[in-house]
């Protein structure tokens, strides 16, 4: 940096520990402290990000961003790495500002070996013009927030600009044939690695896959080199991650339920392996992974009073999809909360791509939420008897849990309700707070 | 619910529904419509028989109601052959009073043109008198509308600006959002039994009136009468009285 970038990168940094400090004080929101860096030095990131020894990884995709950026988190932290991540819902340039004020010094130096950072498709590209990623993991394109970003065509274009602009190496889901088309746009030089499910259960996936439209013919399935991860499921809960060059990890279960768990871990250890080469060791990443709590409100279990409620997010078709497949066949009491706020999704006519027969036998105790009304008519039409309808989720969940004391529940939600139920959850069972992970408990 | 009050009854008679493109044609949901429909049917006693309809396939030998909706561009490329093929049947079947309700793409494809951003003319099927200019911009939220079948809600998402030729009729006036494009206050087109409109949600749920009144002139044609029974909508009007006070203070 020459003496005027320092000294701008440094007032800036001033200026945002300032508003850190004032916003934690009032208890207020995590993005102003990055704003208003970002207002001084709109070129900060660059500037600390990088110069990190072993480079910027770029986590996107539809779903899983969040699971998959803490396994491969804590994957890296276990290989002894110090890494800089952006906690959840920061996922805007802003917000990976404002977590990194708090790791920086006025100097601007991060004191990080890696950075890995979460961001939605189309926030990616916004970081993307300031750090140019060394390397990125694309997990997938389904339909999510059409309102935002109006077209899947889009949103696998936005991935496809952000793999062009990665100048080490991407690593891309094999079975997504919006993810696999990429490898033909990264630039010379550039490596590709891969994961994909084993053949085996390769049936299991069209229902949560999006069908790529745009060509009359199947994409041309890529080869899967020696490095490439492939999930090898034992039953549904143990798994490997085999790499046919040799050192699989596995045999092991993760504390998340669910296929989509263990497609996450296998695309995070792939990507811990490029970026360790040599240095990857198949126990220390296993023992890493089988430690890692599921985020909040991604299948979540939360200890409600001596009983097990799951806390379980859901934003789009392919999403609820996977999720009703996994808790699916042990059904307990449920309730299902869909707000149409804008972090939601205004437009709930997904809930129609969804098939709910799965809730048939058990029924939904209780639907909550701004669209209470239109998921309990989702729910007619599936046949799938609702008990209650009761907007307000507050009274919403008091009640659920009040008329289930004793047994486990279920809450499938959607963003904004999740966060709502989660604060007067977190209040009513004493629960960690956002932002205060116990890791290793 | 009322699945059951009615099945040891003889069926009221069979209702041949066509699903257009469901595969390429149907990004929002709009499944959902030909769900609804067919569930309705077997509501009212009548027994459904769902065509879906894919590209280069054989049209089914009866049709009494037509289903499309959106899809992306690259959906509407894939489709458009086959909707080439089939456009005289269409038409025909159009005027001959068949019940259609085609969404948002499929509504724009029924159109006598559709302009594209780069001033491409790309001819409709000319079913509805209404031409679709591309735009830079999307028309993006929900809808309230006031039509003939009573107020009507759904969820609009699209970058045509469509305008209605002179003497076609709109499906509705808007009360909340956007319609057929900012400035003059339609939204959709109706000719004889045929409806163009941007609203998914999907629609057809989410407006029991409406669903029911497509069926019943599905149901004559197809079985000479329509005789429904009563169905429990308390949840379906909640739904949507819901909404129509959300966004317009009614």
């Amino acid at each position: 940096m020459d003496l005027l970038t320092q000294v701008r990168t440094s007032a800036a940094i001033a200026v945002g520990k300032a508003a850190r400090t004032a916003s934690r004080l009032r208890g207020g929101g995590s993005a102003l402290p990055g704003l208003v860096t970002e207002k001084v030095d709109p070129r900060i990131l660059a500037h600390t990000l990088g110069e990190l020894a072993h480079g910027v990884v770029v986590v996107s995709g539809t779903n899983g961003k969040t699971t998959t950026t803490k396994m491969l988190v804590a994957v890296l932290r276990a290989h002894g790495l110090s890494v800089f991540t952006n906690p959840t819902g920061s996922n805007f340039t802003r917000g990976v500002i404002s977590s990194m004020l708090g790791e920086v010094g006025l100097s601007g130096r991060l004191k990080a070996d890696v950075a890995v950072v979460e961001l939605d498709e189309a926030h990616s590209l916004k970081f993307a013009q300031v750090v140019k990623p060394t390397h990125s993991l694309l997990l997938n394109v389904a339909r999510d927030q059409l309102d935002r970003f109006a077209e899947i065509d889009h949103t696998a274009q936005l991935l496809a600009s952000l793999a062009e602009q990665t100048h080490g190496s991407v690593v891309l889901n094999a079975d997504d044939a919006f993810i696999a088309r990429i490898a033909d746009v990264v630039q010379p030089g550039v490596g590709i690695e891969w994961f994909a499910v084993d053949p085996e259960i390769a049936d299991q996936l069209p229902a949560i896959q999006e069908d790529d439209v745009r060509f009359s013919d199947p994409a041309d399935a890529p080869t899967l080199g020696p490095a490439a991860g492939l999930l090898h499921p034992h039953d549904a809960k143990s798994f490997t991650i085999r790499y046919p060059g040799g050192s699989n990890v596995g045999p092991l279960e993760l504390r998340q339920r669910g296929l989509a768990a263990m497609i996450n871990s296998t695309a995070a250890t792939t990507m811990a392996r490029v970026l360790l080469d040599e240095r990857f060791v198949p126990a220390t990443a296993q023992m890493a992974l089988e430690r890692v709590n599921p985020p909040f409100g991604r299948g979540e279990v939360i200890d409600a009073g001596g009983c097990p409620l799951e806390l379980v997010l859901v934003k789009n078709p392919a999403g609820f999809t996977v999720a009703l497949g996994t808790y699916g066949n042990e059904p307990v009491a449920s309730m299902v909360a869909i707000n149409d706020n804008y972090a939601d999704g205004r437009d709930v006519s997904w809930l129609y791509d969804v098939s709910f027969e799965s809730l048939r036998s058990r029924g939904v105790a209780l639907t909550s939420g701004v669209r209470a009304y239109d998921m309990a008519l989702r729910l007619q039409y599936d046949d799938v008897q609702v008990d209650r309808v009761e907007p307000d989720l507050d009274e919403a969940l008091d009640s659920f849990l009040a008329a289930h004391q004793g047994e486990p529940t279920r809450i499938f939600c959607t963003y904004t309700a999740m966060m709502h139920l989660r604060r007067r959850l977190s209040t009513k069972f004493d629960l960690a707070r956002f932002g205060e992970d116990p890791e290793n408990e | 619910m009322s699945e059951s009050t009615n099945q040891d009854q003889a069926s009221k008679g069979e209702v041949h529904l066509v699903h257009l493109y469901p595969r390429q044609m149907s990004i929002y949901g709009d499944l959902g419509n030909t769900r609804a429909m067919a569930a309705r049917l077997r509501w009212h006693g009548y027994t459904p028989v769902v065509h879906d309809h894919h590209p280069g396939a054989q049209w089914p030998e009866q049709a009494h109601l037509v289903l499309g909706g959106g899809g992306q561009d690259s959906g509407q490329v894939r489709v458009q052959e086959d909707l080439d093929a089939q456009a005289d049947r269409l038409r025909e079947l159009a005027n001959d009073g068949v019940p259609m309700l085609m969404i948002c793409g499929m509504y724009q494809l029924m159109g006598k043109a559709f302009i594209t951003v780069e001033g491409k003319r790309l001819p409709g099927l000319g079913i509805l008198d209404v031409t679709t200019q591309g735009n830079a911009t999307r028309m993006i939220g929900p809808v309230v509308l006031e039509t003939e079948f009573g107020t009507v809600v759904g969820y609009e998402n699209h970058s045509g600006s469509t305008v209605l030729g002179e003497g076609q009729a709109a499906f509705g006036k808007v009360l909340h959002g956007n319609g057929n494009n900012p400035e003059d206050g339609d939204e959709g087109a109706r000719t004889n039994n045929v409806i163009g409109s941007y609203l998914h949600g999907p629609i057809l749920p989410a407006n029991p009136a409406l669903a029911d009144s497509l069926l019943e002139i599905a149901a004559i044609r197809a079985t000479g009468s329509w005789l429904p029974n009563e169905i429990d909508d308390s949840i379906a009007t909640q739904a949507h009285q819901r909404q129509v006070t959300r966004l317009t203070d009614r």
